[in-house]
């Protein structure tokens, strides 16, 4: 009987426990996740929808925007290849300076993004090692679309690899030498065997290599120049908009991102809820 | 397809793997390596296969060398330890992928590989599993797909790494006999690796032993375990009693005893060890002749219809373990703690300065 009362006591403080973490928990995403997001929509409709749509279809929101999936579009298939082909290479092949390799991949990580910008700047300004040169070839590359693209490169580059990387070193690589042996050239073993086994953790690193293109600004605005219609990505232009007192057109603009995070986000947890139904079949 | 292997030599940094492998492969042959891990087995193997480059020496098929020769383009069927099918594909298309990859002009037609996938998943007693998928299969179920997916492309020979090895051991009883019979059948060049000595001896035609890089012998099953070339393959081949003495006059003087070694009788005054096996040792309750080692008793067991007995030698600080049949044992009615007679009927003796590499 007493035993009894023992465990009931354990379990009644365990869901005690549970419980106080869990609300928390809750509090804590509601007060710095949830609300700011609400917050965001509030704003933005505050002046009515005339004015927010007005805000999203005015033509330097709607080149920034066409500038951001541009961006992306350029971005994230871009680092898909690299991604892929480093994973590769450091999965499945022994080679000197591997180690570095991996840091390497990492360094975006590690330097903050305006950093990032500047060396870019440095290296692609007309005083710059390579600058000079583009610019007797006529090629602009700091505060022009070029630039754009080269930095958000460079900051999300990790993304994809390394979430291939430990898919790919658990696979190992006799699925791979048992195609290769049935006859198969080394595309239809890449097509046939690779991809399928690392298709799920693949559109993971692609969704959040996306994600973080579109969101980037510390790299960005140091480059981009800020020239309104062209070199302006949505969070510098939710930016300026800020800056000259426009409140609810920033917040529509910030609305409008959130709404795409908020979409990458769906897509995200589908991915994951797909990879788990795979572990679980394996 | 015959296989010739000349002068192989293979390094992985600066450890050798490999040191002068020569070693043919006749058509049709079923051949065992057998060794250690580390022994170099497994890169041999994927030597042959093409899966590992050949750095020094030539591996040749049918006199032809290989050398340049892709894996793709080989023409061998390799079977992985751990079965290495395709997860995200059906027993199905595992076993018809060699057949799909194909370039169209040389791909049989759909109903034509239908009709070879039923045949093969029939052979190895799938026939209605084709739809399933590899997770949903136990592990010789899986290895026998994998068998068959090999078989699918119709190589000129069969390699297999450690088929058995991941397997528990009456599936893998059942296996390596379904492994003979069907190589009985297909007369399929064939080379497995083991470290497992009772399937070598059970499978093979040849059976090749491989220590630190190095073949040690190679023969047949009985060859090799009758006539076993150095301590390494008579100590791998099973269990094992070492007598440590010094010849004289074609005798192993053990201090208290002299057994016979009439191979050396040339040699004199040299340390020198003699390998008996466990079941080449006579016991006795009553001392026969000077020449028995006396020997007490110290643990007895029995798996399934033979008793195993650990002895301890009175005359030095050495075990001896001692196989005898069910009714040996019952005549002798031993016990533990008792001092009984020993003497080998059969003994190799090797000098240990001979092998030291």
């Amino acid at each position: 009987m007493e035993k009894s009362n023992n465990s009931g006591r354990v379990k009644g403080q365990k869901s005690a426990v549970k419980g106080v973490l869990i609300s928390l928990m809750l509090l804590y995403l509601t007060l710095f996740l949830l609300v700011p997001l609400i917050f965001i929509f509030v704003k933005a409709f505050e002046q009515g929808t005339a004015v927010y749509f007005a805000a999203i279809t005015d033509s330097d929101a709607l080149s920034a925007i066409k500038l951001t999936l541009l961006v992306v579009i350029i971005t994230v298939p871009l680092n898909t290849v690299f991604g892929i082909a480093a994973a590769w290479c450091i999965t499945k092949f022994q080679f000197r300076g591997k180690q570095l390799l991996l840091s390497l991949i990492e360094l975006p990580f590690a330097i903050s993004p305006v950093i990032a910008g500047l060396i870019f700047i440095l290296f692609f300004s007309p005083r710059g090692a390579l600058g000079s040169l583009l610019m007797d070839w006529g090629i602009k590359i700091i505060f022009s679309v070029p630039g754009i693209i080269i930095v958000t490169m460079f900051v999300t580059l990790p993304f994809i690899a390394r979430e291939l990387i430990p898919i790919m070193q658990t696979q190992g690589k006799a699925e791979e030498e048992a195609a290769i042996s049935l006859g198969a050239s080394g595309w239809k073993m890449f097509m046939l065997v690779t991809l399928p086994t690392i298709k799920w953790g693949l559109l993971y690193g692609m969704i959040l290599c996306s994600a973080r293109a579109i969101g980037e600004f510390g790299a960005v605005s140091v480059v981009s120049g800020r020239i309104r219609g062209m070199t302006n990505t949505m969070p510098l232009h939710v930016e300026i908009l800020y800056n000259e007192y426009q409140f609810s057109a920033a917040f529509a603009v910030a609305s409008l991102m959130s709404l795409l995070a908020l979409v990458t986000l769906s897509i995200k947890s589908f991915i994951e809820y797909k990879t788990e139904k795979q572990q679980v079949g394996e | 397809m015959s296989i010739e292997i000349r002068d192989v030599t293979k390094h992985y940094g600066s450890f050798q793997a490999l040191k002068n492998i020569n070693l043919t492969i006749s058509k049709g042959e079923l051949v065992a390596l057998l060794g250690p891990s580390g022994s170099g087995k497994t890169t041999l193997l994927r030597m042959i296969a093409g899966l590992e480059s050949v750095e020094e020496g030539s591996i040749s098929f049918d006199g032809k060398d290989l050398s340049t020769v892709h894996v793709n383009q080989r023409d061998v069927g390799f079977v992985f330890q751990h079965y290495a099918l395709f997860k995200h594909m059906t027993v199905f298309d595992n076993v018809a992928f060699g057949l799909n990859i194909r370039k169209k002009s040389l791909r049989p037609s759909k109903q034509e590989i239908e009709k070879k996938v039923h045949e093969l998943l029939e052979l190895v007693k799938l026939s209605g599993f084709a739809h399933r998928y590899p997770s949903q299969l136990s592990g010789g179920q899986r290895q026998r797909v994998a068998l068959a997916r090999a078989l699918a492309v119709e190589p000129k020979m069969l390699l297999l790494d450690e088929p058995f090895g991941a397997l528990d051991a009456k599936v893998r009883k059942e296996l390596r006999r379904w492994l003979r019979k069907l190589h009985n059948e297909m007369h399929i060049t064939s080379v497995f690796v083991t470290h497992d000595q009772e399937e070598a001896l059970d499978v093979a035609d040849r059976i090749v032993i491989m220590n630190k890089g190095k073949i040690e012998q190679v023969g047949t099953p009985s060859e090799v375990y009758d006539k076993p070339v150095s301590p390494f393959v008579y100590d791998f081949l099973g269990n094992v009693n070492l007598f440590h003495g010094r010849l004289q006059q074609g005798k192993l003087n053990l201090g208290s005893a002299q057994l016979d070694a009439p191979d050396y009788i040339d040699k004199d005054e040299t340390d020198a060890v003699g390998y008996v096996r466990p079941h080449h040792l006579t016991v006795e309750r009553v001392r026969q002749s000077k020449d028995e080692i006396a020997a007490k008793i110290t643990f007895m067991h029995s798996i399934g219809p033979t008793w195993h007995i650990e002895m301890r030698r009175e005359d030095i600080d050495a075990y001896v373990e001692v196989e005898l049949s069910k009714e040996e044992f019952m005549q002798l009615d031993l016990k533990v703690g008792e001092i009984v007679y020993v003497s080998p009927k059969e003994m190799k003796v090797f000098i240990p300065e001979d092998f030291i590499i």
